[in-house]
């Protein structure tokens, strides 16, 4: 017999809710996009473990997708922060730098 | 032969399942904890390899192996790698000062809020008892034949094949996105930058590229047709440098 | 045949617009004749009418509708365009195409040299048929297209020489006193309307009773207002005065024999309504004598020409409103007829005058002029006659009927009306004195050099300005004309030549009018049983008609006061005038300023209005408008001043905010799932 699938949810809600909270505080550009992997995990996990309380495969395909659309993203999302911070040489990556939207 | 019902008992007296899920519980909060809160970014990205590897536990604990491996394959195995090269490329040593923060109550702000949302998800799934019950949409998970990968190629190839499609282009797209922001900056502007005396104008914009692949030669072509607005290095496509922002003299920690 | 009658607003119509669209190529004289043709075409298809309806019974059945089209079918208002043609209106329409027809003729030869002159025919024509619209009129509302028809041509004409500063302005006073009245039209057809449910003036009638009594004494008495500003009857009457700034034509047509004749019109139109509300009848007859008597005294003491026979018609007007008041409508359109004809005939007359003198018409600068202009003289002379009331021409005979059956209704207006007579009498001798007796005065201003005229500070309708010397249009204005002469400065030539008359086309219709004048009042006497003309108008008024019922000697007894008043005004006035031109005494500052009735209304109404308006445009514009447009867009630009704080550009906030919009929506919905 396997376990309660409430566990699994319990777990994936703190997951996310600690990626939540290293976006937020975090100032390292890396680390928060890693805060943003640790968030897609929690809600990969939470569909695998709905498609296994509903028995229904479209939570597993949805996961797929996820994975493929995560994979994409950081590539882009790393191709950026390389474009913006490369030719900052010797100071550090915190996303703080870049208020040139300020209003 | 008799092992079988030895596994069977064995997992009915000592609930092996609750014990690899606390174990990967560990883990995988574990990590998640070590990535929020390791100043070296490449201790933050093990620390998500670890997560990472907790929650493809997980995954083959509840049937679903295929994603597993593909969590270990493309995310433990590609991503995680394509963070450490961008933290070399970029500096390793580039710490930030964790204790210290700049922007106004951002801290508090942000646990008290991290918090009332993790209480209002908790509340809400329990109080609609999360989720009960066979509820089909696209076919079964358990006990399919040719297990679950099969249901999972199943199910992709054909309810879902038109996303399937699209994400096939989507990895195009980002592949071609990431050539073109990735582009060194043209020979002329690099010796400004380092301060040297540049040799009159470049023909062509750029150092001369032996073109041997047509990914390269395609992401050539868009990126001189996109390079004035989306390099955002300070200069457009003719090598003249645009008005500089004074980034990063006030934020300097 | 009465079919055709259509036609008779039409063709004025249709003069109007070739005129307006190819006036300019047809040009000097051509424009003229071909104005001048349609009108008597109108004439013509009048006459026919008149013989249609001849042919006709008496009674119901001379009571022709004719629809043209339908106008506005709104639901419960259906409104046609459509003519009545009956005794009443077609009195009106023959005599307002016949005097418009020999004044156009006239217009030819006072006009010819001017530099508009295709642009006068283009009005004249468009005021001819608007008349006619209003007069042939099935409707409120049609006549009403007619009543602001002939306001606007009367506001064009006056305004005619528009380069000077005085025509316009008083154009507009014309025009703004007609409106201010017909604010009175339009709610008394909303009465009527709500009333009735109809606009048509045979529906009306038919439908008296459903109107109870005070809304009749309002509807009536808010007619009567419109007919006062249209009619310059008090309180509304300095526009008249004012009007002489326009051509002597105009003068002559709009402003004697047709357009303030309308208001009279519609009293008569009215009349089964009025003869219900006796109150109301009382008003009118008491508003027209007391104008006729203020308006006499007025005129004289006044030394433009036009400025005298402009009071003297609101004077006459008064009468014709004194007639209506004691419901004796056909002694009312009697007198407009004859008035029509006398007044014009003055008009064109002084028009002559202002021609042959260079356009002079400063009465205190003319004289003598029967010894040059004798056509002139002679029916200026028939005309003054006719007006004063000397028996047998025309007017004693209109006059005479409205003093009877004011006497037999009203006593205190009857009296009234005979001093008004005695006056009529004194200002016109007066008139008739100081231009056509007495010396040369004109020959010795022209030896004068301009500007040095005798009587600088003159009335309020100022003649000759003599503060400028000057001899440009501009400077010296006051009512100055421009006749057909080649003479084109004011200050005449310099060696005084007679005073000559005008064309041939000038002075036939002061020979027409003078007979009509003469004799018009011979069709009223009862030569025969079976003879009587005005009695075609009868079956219109029916029992609305005021019959005194008197015996043949009181009847004379009163003719015989009135031609004994006539007589004695003219005795006093001839003999004191031809001498002497200059009595101060009898001719006080107020009544040179015509009893400051204009400078009482600038100060009540002008005044005040032009300082709210600067108040307004100081004030309101600026402060309280424009401050709150421009504020409006201070406080969208300083709210969004404001508001973009809230980008500060730190992507970690952005991302706060979205948490803080996350947990909100996730706290709303375990909200809503605890409950």
């Amino acid at each position: 017999m396997s376990l309660s699938g409430n566990w699994y949810l319990a777990l994936s809600a703190v997951l996310f809710a600690i990626g939540a909270l290293g976006l937020l505080v975090r100032r390292n550009v890396l680390v928060m996009f890693m805060c943003v992997e640790l968030m897609l995990n929690a809600a990969n996990l939470s569909l695998v473990t709905f498609s296994r309380m509903l028995n229904d495969i479209g939570g597993q395909a949805l996961v797929f997708f996820v994975l493929v659309v995560a994979a994409a993203e950081v590539v882009v999302g790393l191709g950026i922060i390389v474009a913006i911070f490369r030719r900052r040489e010797g100071e550090s990556t915190t996303v703080d730098d870049l208020h040139v939207m300020k209003g | 032969m008799s092992v079988l019902p030895a596994t069977t008992v064995l997992l009915a007296t000592t609930r092996v399942d609750a014990f690899v899920f606390a174990i990967s519980a560990i883990l995988v909060l574990g990590g998640a904890i070590g990535v929020v809160v390791a100043r070296n970014p490449v201790h933050a990205a093990l620390m998500l390899v670890t997560t990472l590897l907790g929650v493809a536990v997980l995954f083959v604990e509840q049937d679903a192996n295929f994603l597993a491996a593909v969590q270990v394959i493309v995310y433990a195995g590609a991503i995680v790698v394509l963070f450490l090269f961008v933290i070399m490329f970029l500096g390793v040593d580039r710490e930030e000062n964790v204790a210290q923060e700049p922007l106004p109550a951002q801290r508090p702000l942000a646990v008290a809020l991290v918090a009332m949302g993790l209480a209002g998800v908790l509340l809400l799934g329990a109080a609609a008892h999360w989720s009960v019950g066979p509820h089909a949409v696209v076919g079964g998970a358990r006990g399919q034949p040719g297990g679950d990968v099969a249901a999972l190629g199943r199910a992709v190839f054909t309810t879902y094949l038109f996303p399937f499609e699209a994400t096939a282009a989507l990895l195009v797209i980002a592949v071609v996105g990431a050539v073109v922001l990735a582009r060194r900056p043209p020979r002329q502007v690099r010796e400004e930058m380092r301060g040297e005396p540049q040799s009159g104008p470049e023909p062509g914009g750029g150092e001369p590229e032996t073109i041997a692949d047509p990914m390269v030669a395609l992401a050539e072509a868009v990126a001189r047709a996109v390079a004035v607005g989306l390099v955002p290095n300070g200069h457009d496509g003719a090598g003249v440098p645009l008005e500089e922002e004074p980034v990063g003299e006030g934020a300097r920690q | 045949m009465l079919h055709v009658s259509y036609l008779m607003p039409l063709f004025p119509l249709a003069g109007f617009f070739v005129l307006a669209l190819f006036g300019r190529r047809i040009g000097d004289p051509l424009a003229g004749w071909i104005g001048t043709a349609t009108v008597l075409g109108s004439f013509v298809v009048a006459c026919i009418s008149y013989a249609g309806l001849l042919g006709r019974p008496a009674g119901p059945l001379r009571e022709v509708t004719q629809g043209l089209f339908t106008w506005i079918p709104v639901g419960g208002l259906q409104v046609k365009a459509a003519l009545l043609v009956d005794p009443l209106s077609l009195t009106m329409a023959l005599f307002v195409t016949s005097v418009s027809a020999l004044i156009h003729l006239y217009s030819i030869g006072y006009m010819h040299d001017d530099p508009d002159y295709p642009k006068f025919f283009v009005y004249l024509n468009l005021f001819v048929a608007s008349m006619l619209i209003l007069v042939l009129a099935n409707n409120l509302l049609f006549t009403f297209v007619g009543w602001e028809g002939v306001g606007v041509c009367s506001y064009w004409l006056v305004g005619f020489w528009f380069e000077r500063s005085r025509p316009p302005s008083a154009g507009q006073k014309a025009f703004l006193y007609n409106r201010m009245a017909d604010v009175g039209f339009l709610v008394a057809v909303f009465f009527v309307f709500a009333y009735t449910g109809t606009l048509n003036y045979l529906g009306i009638f038919s439908h008296l009773h459903a109107i109870p009594s005070g809304a009749r004494t309002a509807i009536v008495l808010l007619l009567f207002a419109a007919a006062c500003g249209k009619s310059a009857q008090i309180p509304l009457f300095p526009w008249l005065a004012d009007a002489m700034e326009g051509p002597t034509p105009v003068s002559a047509l709009i402003h004697a024999a047709t357009m303030v004749t309308a208001g009279v019109y519609l009293m008569c139109r009215i009349s089964p309504m009025l003869a219900l509300s006796h109150s109301s009848q009382l008003v009118i007859g008491i508003i027209g004598a007391l104008t006729a008597f203020v308006a006499a005294l007025i005129g004289c003491g006044q030394q433009d020409i036009k400025k005298v026979l402009a009071y003297s018609t609101v004077s006459q007007l008064g009468y014709m409103f004194l007639a209506v008041g004691t419901g004796a409508y056909e002694a009312a359109i009697f007198l407009m007829v004859a008035h029509a004809f006398f007044k014009g005939l003055l008009f064109l007359g002084a028009g002559s005058v202002i021609h042959g003198l260079h356009d002079e018409q400063d009465l205190k600068r003319m004289g003598n002029l029967r010894r040059y202009m004798k056509l002139t003289t002679v029916t200026f002379g028939v005309g003054w006659l006719a007006i004063s009331g000397i028996p047998p021409l025309s007017g004693f005979w209109a006059k005479g009927d409205i003093l009877t059956n004011a006497f037999a209704r009203y006593k205190p207006l009857w009296a009234i009306g005979l001093v008004t007579a005695f006056l009529t009498a004194y200002y016109m001798s007066r008139l008739m004195a100081l231009a056509f007796y007495g010396d040369d005065r004109w020959r010795e201003i022209y030896a004068r050099p301009a500007g040095a005229s005798v009587h600088g500070a003159s009335s309020v309708p100022s003649t000759r300005g003599a503060e400028g010397t000057g001899s440009e249009r501009e400077t010296t204005e006051g009512g100055t004309e421009r006749s057909g002469s080649s003479h084109g400065e004011v200050s005449g030539p310099a060696t005084p030549e007679a005073p000559h008359e005008g064309p041939s086309v000038m002075r036939f219709p002061l020979v027409v009018l003078a007979v009509l004048a003469f004799f018009g009042g011979v069709l009223s006497l009862p030569w025969h049983p079976s003879w009587d003309p005005l009695r075609w108008l009868g079956p219109v008024f029916g029992s609305n008609l005021y019959q005194p019922v008197q015996s043949v000697g009181t009847k004379w007894a009163l003719s015989i006061v009135d031609a004994v008043v006539a007589f004695v005004g003219l005795g006093i006035a001839m003999p004191l005038w031809s001498q002497n031109p200059s009595h101060a005494a009898l001719e006080p500052q107020a009544l040179r300023r015509a009893l400051y009735v204009d400078d009482i209304y600038d100060a009540i109404i002008g005044r005040p209005s032009e300082a709210m308006a600067r108040f307004g445009a100081a004030v309101i514009e600026t402060k309280v408008i424009d401050g709150a447009v421009n504020g409006i867009a201070r406080l969208v630009r300083s709210s969004g001043g404001v508001l973009r704080k809230v980008q500060t550009g730190f992507v970690r906030q952005y991302a706060l905010v979205m948490v803080v919009g996350a947990v909100a929506l996730l706290a709303w919905m375990a909200s809503r799932a605890l409950s």
